[in-house]
């Protein structure tokens, strides 16, 4: 029988960098607010310290800081006539899990998108007419604009620090910068890192076939920054154990390093950590949440009654939790009817190796998650798509984020993976290889969906997620075409051997691409396509607001975390002066 | 010195694990390896490694550890530019990770129902790492023994065509799929080549001495502009003390 506990007037699951943020503003407003973490407690002191945090096996390859199988894996299929069987270890995406959630692990590639990407149909129907697309793609427009975000884009940066060298200031393109990019208020808070050996390479071939290359803005300080909450963070030295790993050099932005002291000494806010909320709950009216049911690391049963709750998980846990709780109608494939799960996307990335002589040194464990020089040329609707037969595109850069050898060790196509042959090729290649990157949009599908397996369960015994995704045929060719012009920009580089891999069907779930699981709760104008309103609110139930990438309609060219903070600012500006003043729908559903 | 061939090197080790197993495990002298490659400073490296040290095997037995130390040297052999699996002690990796938690399923689901599904979906099979070892070790050994072709026994090729065989999946393994076997033992194979010597492979660090890779170091803020120059450095492991490890002030131990 679950303890019904005190009523509080906000509870945050999942203390995220969303959660986190959510929970900082609103107990600053003087609301009581409860955040519901289901994993443990760390901080940059002492769990991310080195050297014990520059481990390969045990943070990379075994994936210690992310959501454990045995308890909460994800099924999956590639189409509705298979049988979904669960992913019993994680390799193409890693969601993550504890205090300060994903963002503790990411590499800090801080991206906004285009304004064109807020509005994709209309766009794409405008510029190319009706019959471009695919008759299966359901890609839709936002509901918000770039210019509703811009204010919020900027602020989650300077929160952030992010480093990084403007190409549109207030509509001036810059020189150095992306001149693609959608106009900034001002300049990144910070100034670009410094530039590796294989960004230079880079540049220059990329510069000299016409292209506009320029740095990846990065959440990996260039120099020391104290941000708007009086953080302060240190120079990142490119050591080479980012993505997936903690920072102990307090130069990645993460909770930890932005705003988790700040909300943590506020005693307005409560933090639970070891609680698995197992759904919200509703009223008899189903219309009105009353609070949430969760249980806590010593198997006991709470329930948590709450005035607003605020879904602020990893996007695949957001769509589940929804689902568990009975909020919004589950999305029918074969109806097409239904919203709870539809238009799950994913991220199409692809890469080329480019084999240097042993004169050309790459030392390529000298990096940082985000440093790199990249191109935007190819990326969204950056490019005349007439006659191409896809939409969307993808960014291409010298993304090097590390040289761990377990992981990195290219050898030239043909080689035998095992002997001799293979050890040698690993020997001479190992410190002469540049990877350049394509990372590109993901447009969604009636096919690709999330919903609730009818087989298996979590350790709680609730049903696991079910994921239903192939890559449209549209994103294949979209990788096919970039991906030959990253193999262009190699040869360019001076390589010796150029070896292009385009994206191929089926997606397999055992090779890592992205994390970047997007949809499953869109957001919208239209309550028929969309879970939640522009303002991130449930239009079933009005005071639950689901904050995370879920709410992307398709996803775009670029990392979807710089946006999401947009839309975190945007949304508790929203919860501030509209919901919590006036209640109710914020939108006419 | 004489120069050391791949096969002269199995075929002795073969031989002396007919006569003793424990002479198969021992490691052989810095003249038995052959050249070294002067990038790398492989002389130095190569009189690093300690001679003797002899893993103790808690998970596999002696059977299985001769396939394994064979089937690991035909993955990474020993040559001219250094040293292999064997050297490196990557069978000894596999024991610690197979016998710990790793192997007894850490971060794996293992409930059912089972079902073989499709190789987009990934490993389905109800055992952990240890059980799919012992298991598919098991059946292989039970099948080379009857045909009286240990694999430790056989030519260099002749390995390689039996892991070819195993890796294209043409046995059964008492259910397992030889592929599945196959890749798991490549896998964690490179992982004990290259994981840090605290695991118990990538002795003395003769993997990353051998591509360049510095280990757990951890500051190349003033390197990365010396571009295009190689980072000369001794690799470090994370049981060394942390010098290398930079902080730009005293972190006090609070948030």
């Amino acid at each position: 029988m679950a303890q019904r506990l005190q009523e509080v007037d906000v509870v945050v699951i999942g203390v995220g960098m969303v959660g986190s943020m959510v929970a900082k503003e609103l107990a600053a407003a003087g609301y009581r607010v409860v955040g519901l973490e289901r994993g443990q407690t760390r901080f940059t002191v002492p769990e991310f310290q080195s050297p014990a945090m520059h481990d390969e096996l045990r943070f990379a390859v075994h994936k210690a800081m992310m959501q454990d199988n045995t308890r909460e894996p994800v099924t999956f299929r590639n189409q509705s006539s298979q049988v979904a069987l669960p992913l019993r270890r994680w390799e193409s995406f890693l969601p993550g899990t504890g205090l300060g959630g994903s963002m503790v692990h990411w590499n800090g590639q801080t991206w906004r998108f285009q304004a064109s990407d807020f509005q994709l149909a209309t766009h794409v129907r405008e510029r190319y007419g009706k019959n471009l697309l695919d008759a299966d793609l359901t890609i839709q427009d936002w509901g918000v604009t770039y210019a509703d975000l811009e204010p919020h884009y900027d602020r989650f940066e300077y929160l952030l620090g992010t480093s990084g060298k403007a190409g549109n200031i207030k509509g001036q393109i810059q020189a150095g910068g992306d001149p693609h990019q959608s106009p900034r208020s001002r300049d990144y808070p910070t100034p670009p890192q410094k530039e590796l050996f294989q960004g230079t390479l880079f540049r220059e071939a990329a510069a000299g076939l016409g292209c506009n290359p320029f740095p990846q803005p990065s959440s990996n300080m260039s120099q020391p920054y104290t941000n708007p909450e009086g953080m302060k963070l240190n120079t990142c030295v490119f050591c080479g154990f980012c993505e997936r790993f903690g920072c102990e050099h307090f130069a990645k932005s993460t909770p930890q390093t932005v705003i988790l002291p700040v909300l943590l000494a506020n005693p307005n806010f409560e933090l639970r950590t070891g609680c698995q909320v197992q759904r919200i709950n509703l009223d008899s009216t189903k219309k009105h949440a009353t609070g949430v049911t969760y249980v806590d690391a010593v198997g006991r049963e709470f329930e948590q009654p709450a005035a607003l709750i605020v879904t602020s998980m990893f996007a695949l846990n957001n769509v589940r939790m929804l689902l568990l709780s009975g909020i919004g109608t589950p999305y029918d494939p074969n109806t097409g009817q239904g919203v709870v799960g539809r238009n799950y996307s994913y991220q199409t990335v692809s890469s080329v190796d480019a084999f240097f002589d042993d004169d050309v040194v790459v030392n390529p464990f000298m990096a940082s998650g985000a440093s790199g020089t990249v191109i935007n040329d190819f990326a969204a609707d950056n490019f005349d798509h007439s006659g191409l037969g896809f939409i969307g595109g993808g960014y291409v850069g010298a993304v090097n984020s590390h040289g761990r050898p377990i992981q990195f060790h290219p050898v030239p196509p043909g080689t035998a993976n095992w002997g001799k042959g293979w050890k040698q090729a690993v020997v001479k290649h190992y410190n002469h290889t540049v990877k350049i990157s394509v990372h590109g949009s993901s447009m969604s599908q009636r096919q690709n969906y999330l919903d609730l397996d009818p087989t298996y369960r979590d350790a709680w015994g609730q049903p696991l997620l079910r994921m239903t995704f192939d890559f449209p045929q549209n994103d294949l060719k979209m990788s096919a075409y970039v991906t030959a012009k990253a193999v262009e920009i190699g040869k360019a580089m001076g390589a010796k051997q150029v070896a292009g891999y385009p994206r191929k069907g089926p997606y397999t779930t055992q090779q890592y691409q992205s994390t970047h699981n997007t949809g499953g709760t869109v957001m919208g104008e239209n309550p028929k396509t969309s879970v939640v309103n522009r303002y991130l609110q449930c239009w079933d139930v009005p005071n639950v607001f689901v904050i995370g990438a879920s709410n992307y309609p398709q996803n775009a060219s670029w990392n979807p975390t710089g946006t999401l903070g947009a839309l975190t600012y945007w949304a508790i500006d929203a919860i501030k002066s509209k919901y919590l003043k006036n209640g109710g729908h914020l939108v006419a559903a | 010195m004489t120069k050391v061939t791949r096969r002269s090197f199995v075929t002795t080790v073969g031989v002396a694990s007919v006569a003793s197993a424990a002479a198969l495990r021992t490691t052989p002298t810095p003249a038995a390896i052959g050249g070294v490659p002067a990038a790398s400073g492989g002389a130095a490296a190569t009189a690093k490694i300690s001679s003797g040290a002899t893993p103790v095997y808690l998970f596999f037995n002696a059977d299985e550890a001769r396939f394994i130390e064979a089937a690991c040297e035909r993955f990474i052999p020993a040559d001219e530019l250094g040293p292999g699996a064997l050297l490196a002690a990557v069978p000894n990796y596999l024991d610690k990770q197979l016998g710990g938690a790793w192997g007894a399923g850490e971060r794996l689901y293992r409930s059912g129902p089972w079902a073989s599904g499709t190789a987009t979906q990934g490993y389905q099979l109800p055992f952990t790492p240890a059980e799919l070892f012992h298991t598919s070790l098991r059946a292989i050994i039970h099948d080379l023994d009857a045909r009286q072709t240990p694999f430790h026994a056989m030519s260099a090729d002749n390995q390689d065509a039996y892991l070819r065989s195993l890796e294209a999946g043409a046995h059964d393994l008492d259910g397992v799929p030889s592929s599945v076997f196959f890749d798991a033992l490549l896998q964690m194979t490179v992982e004990g080549f290259f994981s840090d010597p605290v695991y118990g492979g990538n002795r003395d660090m003769v993997a990353w001495r051998m591509i360049g890779f510095p280990g757990a170091y951890a500051d190349y803020f003033e390197a990365v502009d010396r571009h295009g120059v190689k980072f000369q450095r001794e690799p470090m492991s994370l049981a060394e003390d942390s010098k290398g490890h930079i902080l730009l002030k005293d972190i006090p131990a609070k948030l």
